[in-house]
């Protein structure tokens, strides 16, 4: 279900989604830290986590690897070195 | 360890520099309540820190303050990117634009350099806690004084946000020096 619904998004909804979901999931990660106890925070962050996990899978297919040290895999190549990072590119991408 | 995301917590879109603007964010990348202090007090902290839900919440606020010190380096890249060494100049950055071109550096908004004098490290949890608490509050009021100094408002929202963050931060070290102070404070009444 979640895979299906990433297929379906552009890039820029892809993304916003995914930094939406990443809020989600941070902000229940810290209260969850101090309401251990609390079911309900923690079937709202597993569900966060699930969804996310989809939307990261299909972002990589598209783009490369999204993190570094052995958490994404590259296509040849390297790909890490060619997606954009978050801040202005002074020298422009690499060829 | 650590690994790292390639994206912001949340989207910045800027689209006219604002060097002077620049200057003033400045603070909250390398100065005494900005993002590297926050982020290295609390993961500094957190080795001696004692229980499981001590260390996790300084090591998870630790990790979200190296976000957002990504966050304000994007901010204040994107408002000088189009700017020229005259323009920085002009907007107070001439030193900055001598000593570092347009890169970033650790110091303040009047280029006073980071010292990790700004925060304290203690193995008394509570005494800690405290500090972290102030610390959100410290961070809260200069956001809120940079959001009176903005006058665009897409630069705004990201310090919205920032400040907002400052205020769930201190709620959850709140719940964290409760815990500690019922279970394992070295001195049970602290006033």
């Amino acid at each position: 279900m979640d895979e299906m619904k990433a297929k379906g998004l552009s890039p820029d909804e892809l993304t916003l989604r995914m930094q939406q979901l990443r809020f989600a999931a941070l902000e229940t990660n810290l209260y969850l830290d101090t309401h251990p106890d609390d079911r309900q925070a923690l079937e709202d962050y597993n569900r966060v986590v699930r969804e996310l996990m989809a939307l990261h899978q299909e972002w990589v297919r598209r783009h490369g690897p999204l993190m570094n040290h052995g958490e994404d895999p590259s296509a040849y190549p390297w790909q890490w070195t060619r997606t954009p990072f978050p801040w202005p590119l002074w020298g422009g991408p690499d060829p | 360890m650590w690994v790292y995301v390639k994206q912001l917590e949340v989207p910045i879109e800027i689209t006219r520099p604002n060097p002077a603007l620049a200057k003033v964010i400045m603070t909250q990348f390398g100065g005494p309540d900005g993002e590297f202090t926050a982020a290295w007090r609390y993961l500094t902290q957190s080795f001696a820190m004692p229980t499981g839900r001590g260390k996790a919440i300084l090591t998870d606020i630790g990790t979200e303050e190296l976000a957002h010190m990504e966050m304000v380096g994007t901010l204040v890249q994107k408002l000088i990117q189009d700017a020229s060494p005259r323009d920085l100049e002009r907007a107070g950055l001439g030193g900055h634009y001598a000593q570092h071109g347009y890169n970033m550096f650790l110091e303040d908004a009047n280029g006073v350099p980071w010292t990790s004098t700004y925060f304290q490290s203690f193995d008394d949890p509570v005494t800690c806690l405290h500090e972290d608490m102030a610390a959100e509050q410290k961070a809260r009021t200069t956001y809120e004084d940079l959001l009176d100094l903005s006058d665009d408002g897409r630069v705004s929202r990201v310090l919205a946000f920032l400040r907002q963050r400052e205020v769930t931060h201190f709620q959850r070290f709140g719940e964290t020096l409760d815990y500690v102070q019922e279970r394992y404070a070295r001195r049970r009444t602290v006033f």
